[in-house]
């Protein structure tokens, strides 16, 4: 009887601390659904819908004939069909490479210029606004990348490779930080992307709107991070490698549900 | 100029809650660039909100407000049809107004 009883005791106190205390990453998510009300992503697409309707660049001419995979000026469920091949261009491209494009073609940008632009500066600034918007039109939708091309299923298995891929000085690769469950960095979960990690994670919450540094954050610029801290130098914007790893992770994503524009810590 | 703000105004019980959106930078004036030079204060300093004309609030900000900053706030009577305009002026002078339609 008294050995029940102190049983009883030794389950109270082992359970007890849990339930009175919310884990770390309990104590993320609300934050998180807290900022969500007001995310300030909110601004950029504001700003997106309003650069791809105004005429602008050496053409004078708005961004609304753009193809974005869907045909001539439909923006609405491109965003989760890409990266995808090309005809016209005869490459894989994702949204923003494709962003540029039009902004060369139809408003005679100088996509080179474009493409050496830092983060957040310039035009790169209106690449990352217009790749919010685009995105945030195609929210709630499913992932469901082409894999009809040839080229298609070259770039997953490349993109495969380049995940795996080990090198840097801390012989690091993408699969080290999202290859197993139960990853993270500091208090940030990470997600293991190796297969569909569900619906709004990895490559279904980015453009994200980045809170502790007030920027808006793309994929292209979630993978040169992720490069950078891997010790890696960065492939470059656009570049086959970012592609093909956008790729690898938007087709193992099929079926998860887009919650773009996000909000990160 | 600045980017237009995102308001939203919804009526219910008696009252509206609003949500406020802005863009802007909200530099602190204490932090440095990549030269090792001080970034010039830059924030909204003042903020005033009206319904249908007639001011309902005013607040004096500073330089601990974030960028791109999110404000909301509730005010009683307001119903749907009602305008809703909000303004803001920064330390540089600059000031950008926005009107939205309580729902």
């Amino acid at each position: 009887m008294t050995k029940a009883r102190h049983l009883c005791w030794a389950l109270v106190l082992a359970c007890s601390p849990a339930l009175a205390q919310k884990s770390a990453s309990q104590g993320i998510d609300e934050y998180r659904a807290m900022l969500q009300d007001g995310n300030p992503a909110e601004l950029f697409e504001a700003r997106g819908e309003d650069l791809w309707e105004r005429k602008r660049g050496p053409k004078a001419a708005s961004l609304e004939q753009c193809d974005l995979g869907k045909g001539p000026g439909v923006v609405k469920g491109a965003f989760v069909e890409l990266p995808r091949f090309f005809a016209d261009t005869q490459r894989m491209q994702d949204l923003e490479s494709r962003i540029v494009t039009c902004m060369s073609t139809l408003q005679g940008f100088n996509e080179a210029e474009i493409s050496k632009t830092p983060f957040g500066r310039g035009e790169m600034a209106n690449v990352t606004a217009l790749a919010t918007w685009i995105a945030a039109e195609s929210k709630g939708m499913r992932f469901n990348l082409p894999q009809s091309q040839a080229t298609e299923r070259v770039f997953y298995e490349v993109g495969k490779r380049l995940f795996f891929q080990r090198g840097g000085t801390h012989d690091f690769s993408c699969a080290s930080c999202h290859g197993e469950e139960g990853k993270r960095i500091r208090l940030q979960d990470l997600p293991v992307l190796t297969k569909n990690p569900g619906d709004g994670v990895g490559f279904a919450a980015w453009p994200a709107y980045r809170v502790s540094n007030g920027q808006m954050w793309s994929m292209q610029l979630r993978l040169n991070d992720c490069y950078r801290q891997q010790r890696f130098p960065y492939p470059g914007f656009a570049s086959d490698a970012t592609i093909a790893l956008s790729t690898y992770l938007g087709v193992n994503a099929k079926g998860a549900a887009s919650v773009v524009p996000a909000i990160k810590r | 100029m600045a980017d237009p703000m995102r308001i939203r105004a919804q009526a219910s019980g008696g009252k509206a809650t609003v949500r406020v959106l802005m863009s802007h930078e909200m530099e602190t004036g204490q932090r440095r660039d990549a030269a090792g030079k001080l970034v010039p204060a830059w924030f909204i300093q003042d903020v005033t909100a009206s319904l249908n004309g007639k001011p309902v609030m005013t607040a004096e900000w500073g330089p601990a407000v974030s960028k791109n900053p999110f404000l909301q706030f509730t005010i009683k009577g307001a119903k749907a049809g009602d305008k809703v305009s909000i303004t803001w002026k920064d330390n540089k002078g600059e000031t950008r107004t926005d009107e939205a339609t309580v729902s």
